[in-house]
């Protein structure tokens, strides 16, 4: 009989905090900005130049911690991990080695099995590198460093994971903790949230650990799932060939759905850390640390008990709207203004997410507002257009966030509820295709379907289905 | 001398710092390392065990900065630092991962 192995898994996550300034110098950390635009001397590694901290790091860091049921260290401080590489200006990365701002929490995760608590080692601050781009024509690299100095934290789990299914569970977990609490938007295909994937294997009910391997550049969950199933294979082979797994870092290349290892023996890993002696110490008195808990928000959990409670809405609706942030808020600010929960519920549900699979867009990237949502939803239900036009306007309203008053005034779209115009219309259809009219009358009540049809064509799409289907109905009957 | 700096340690301390040197500078170094061990032996022989570790100077902390944005765009000035530039970016050796 062959091995029987486990899979280990521990994971080393960096979120992009979202704050306006970096973290030691008062740049913008706005995206996309030219090359080297929101630089200084600090975070471009000038000699003289000092870093302050930015506050807001300290407090989104404490917010963070205190959601995944952290520790924090009321005394934490900054270290120095050295190394050489051209997007690090300073030549050292200013990171927590000795006292990370938060140690000793847990998530709670739903597996297949029920409930499991993923721990989490530790978080510290840090800052975020810059960006290099290889320019093959002049064969050099060019540096940006826009990214440098952006504040990040680390999250780093205990290796309680025992495969793909669980290491997204946690992820999606602490995604939705940092972005109920505004700490980031956490998006892994604009890499700020990265996740780097210590992984080792064991024979079943082996104690000891296997030796790890850590894989990075995983951009998203499927690649992260497919690169976790890679390396397990990868290192099974290994075992059963009778060699030995090297502990490395890999790099996952998603295309090819493989990985190479990124470094050699000879750039040994000695980053040499000590406390940076241009930091002071951060001191996270009890009454700090009060503040910031009482400004916790609702977290998920919470808001799908009280949606439970407050809205009738199926607990299948509950899960997907509260899985995003931005989708509740949406959410509970178009019910604010329209008080239908159920039909808000369904435009978010079929409408919304149809498109944004469509489009190959996040809920986050949702950008129309609630009051459109509302107003649509208060035209269709008044019965001032008709269902087909409420999604087509929905489509515009989803795309440009236009005011769907205004739309479907303007483009003559409300609906027919003249019964004498309709029935009028109706009859001159019915007049012009006798075939089908006879094939209802044989028992062919499908034709009924063609009828509708060509009444609603003649109206251009602007009569209500069910008012043409009763006349219809009326007419041939009759 | 206590400490005895190999030719192995030197060679890797070189590695890291990023720096090349001769033999006699190598052999110049291996001196100077030693006689630093040395004195942190020294240091040693004193009992600190009660003794929170002391990374600062001064008895200062929390120095911190509001999140707002002061700094504009001052590319034209940061580039003048860069030894070379290109596309109003820092020009570096290539590298590759
Ligand atoms: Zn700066």
């Amino acid at each position: 009989m062959s091995k029987q192995y486990e899979t280990v898994i521990g994971l080393e996550v960096h979120v992009e905090l979202a704050t306006k300034t970096k973290i030691f110098c008062s740049c913008s950390t706005e995206f996309g900005g030219a090359p080297n635009t929101h630089t200084c001397p600090v975070c471009t590694g000038m000699p003289g130049s000092l870093p302050v901290l930015n506050k807001q790091v300290v407090e989104y860091a404490i917010a963070v911690g205190l959601a995944t049921n952290c520790t924090i260290t009321q005394n934490c401080k900054f270290d120095r991990k050295n190394y050489f590489y051209p997007d690090n200006p300073q030549n050292y990365q200013i990171s927590q080695l000795y006292l990370p701002i938060c140690r000793n929490g847990s998530v709670e995760i739903e597996t297949e099995e029920g409930k499991k608590s993923i721990g989490i080692h530790e978080i510290h601050m840090e800052e975020d590198a810059g960006k290099l781009i290889h320019d093959d024509w002049d064969d050099c690299s060019l540096v940006d460093f826009n990214r440098s100095g952006v504040p990040l934290i680390e999250i780093v789990s205990e290796p309680d994971m025992r495969s793909a299914e669980e290491v997204i569970a946690y992820l999606e977990k602490l995604r939705m903790i940092i972005q109920y609490l505004g700490a980031s938007d956490c998006k892994l295909n604009e890499g700020s949230m990265r996740a780097d994937v210590n992984l080792s294997v064991r024979e079943l009910g082996a104690e000891e650990f296997g030796t790890r391997t850590e894989m990075k550049n995983l951009n998203s969950f499927k690649a992260i799932a497919r690169a976790i199933e890679s390396e397990r294979e990868r290192q099974i082979d290994l075992l059963e060939s009778g060699e030995e797994v090297i502990q490395e870092t890999r790099r996952w290349d998603d295309t090819k759905e493989y990985s190479y290892a990124m470094r050699s023996k000879e750039d040994a890993q000695d980053y040499r850390y000590f406390p940076d002696p241009d930091l002071v110490p951060v001191v996270i008195s009890d009454e700090w640390l009060e503040e910031v808990r009482k400004r916790q928000p609702e977290l998920r959990d919470e808001k799908m008990a009280r949606y439970a409670k407050e809205y009738e809405i199926p607990e299948y609706d509950i899960s997907i709207i509260t899985s995003s942030k931005h989708l509740a808020d949406i959410f509970e600010e178009t019910v604010a203004i329209c008080n239908n929960p159920k039909k808000v519920s369904n435009w978010l549900m079929v409408e919304t997410m149809r498109l944004l699979k469509e489009h190959d867009m996040e809920p986050e990237d949702i950008r129309f507002s609630p009051a459109n949502l509302a107003k649509l939803i208060e035209l269709a239900e008044s019965k001032v257009i008709n269902s087909s036009v409420a999604k087509e306007v929905f489509e515009k309203v989803f795309d440009e966030d236009i005011n769907p008053e205004e739309y479907v005034e303007k483009h003559g779209l409300k609906a027919v509820n003249d019964e004498g115009a309709l029935r009028a219309t109706i009859e001159k259809i019915v007049e012009a295709n006798p075939q089908s009219v006879e094939d209802y009358r044989n028992g062919k009540k499908k034709a009924i379907g063609f009828l509708v049809g060509q009444t609603m064509k003649e109206m251009k799409g602007k009569a209500d289905p069910g008012m043409i289907n009763q006349i219809l109905t009326d007419i041939l009957e009759g | 001398m206590a400490n005895i700096i190999s030719d192995e340690t030197i060679e890797y301390v070189g590695i890291l710092a990023k720096l090349e040197l001769s033999e006699e500078e190598k052999e110049q170094a291996k001196k100077d390392m030693g006689s630093m061990l040395d004195y942190i032996d020294k240091l040693n022989e004193l009992d600190t065990s009660a003794v929170e570790p002391m990374s600062h100077v001064f008895p200062v902390h929390n120095i911190f900065r509001e999140d707002v944005v002061v700094n504009g765009d001052d590319r034209e000035n940061i580039l003048k630092n860069a030894p070379e530039q290109k596309d109003g970016s820092f020009e570096v050796p290539k590298t590759v991962e």
